[in-house]
């Protein structure tokens, strides 16, 4: 797999998935959280991805 | 102080503390922990929890079997390089997948490769989900959850 960006929600899609199933019980509330982590985790990474860019390797 | 709250106090301390796990559910919640590191998901499956069972069943070694395939490294247990061996403790949480891994050569791992460090996060991260999942199984088997 060459993207990164794919792998990276790949991931935060598995940890969602855990989390919201772990923490509730209810298919709605399991949704819910498992939606709204799913979109931290990647609107995280996006806008850190961004404010990195400027920095040099 | 009045006599009310000395005896309320008296009665209070009296009072045995609630019984932590004892005898047979502490010996069920052990078996449901040790079952859910063993299997993803199979100590919920056994104390009847299905659908939480079947999701950790399919995502966590999936996760791990992502790692394997994004070419991460099955870390061994060396005492001598400490991170080394918390990523081998990690991965150690991945139960079943883990040892069969280990046992057929996979998880080498190729430090080129551009997903190397994607893959070790996968099969490190997989493995703590799953000791979270055993100490939720340890719960719902002593009806804290």
């Amino acid at each position: 797999m060459g993207s990164h960006f794919l792998a990276m929600v790949m991931f935060a899609a598995c940890v969602a998935v855990v989390f919201s199933v772990l923490m509730k019980d209810e298919p709605l509330e399991q949704l819910r959280l498992g939606g709204l982590l799913f979109a931290g985790f990647v609107g995280t990474a996006v806008v850190l991805g961004w404010l990195l860019l400027p920095f040099p390797l | 102080m009045g006599r009310k709250s000395r005896d309320s106090r008296r009665s209070r301390v009296g009072t045995a503390p609630p019984q932590e796990a004892s005898g047979p559910d502490s010996g069920r919640a052990l078996a449901a922990a040790t079952l859910a590191w063993v299997m993803p998901g199979g100590g919920h499956l056994w104390l009847g929890r299905r659908q939480k069972g079947l999701v950790f069943l399919v995502v966590i070694p999936a996760m791990f079997l992502c790692g394997l395939w994004l070419e991460g490294r099955l870390f061994p247990f060396e005492a001598s390089q400490p991170l080394v061996l918390l990523a081998a403790f990690a991965g150690l949480g991945n139960g079943l997948p883990y040892l069969v891994a280990s046992l057929a050569g996979l998880g080498e791992g190729r430090v080129v490769a551009e997903t190397f460090e994607y893959g070790n996060t996968f099969m490190i991260v997989s493995g703590l989900l799953n000791m979270l999942v055993c100490l939720d199984a340890y719960d719902v088997a002593l009806g804290r959850k």
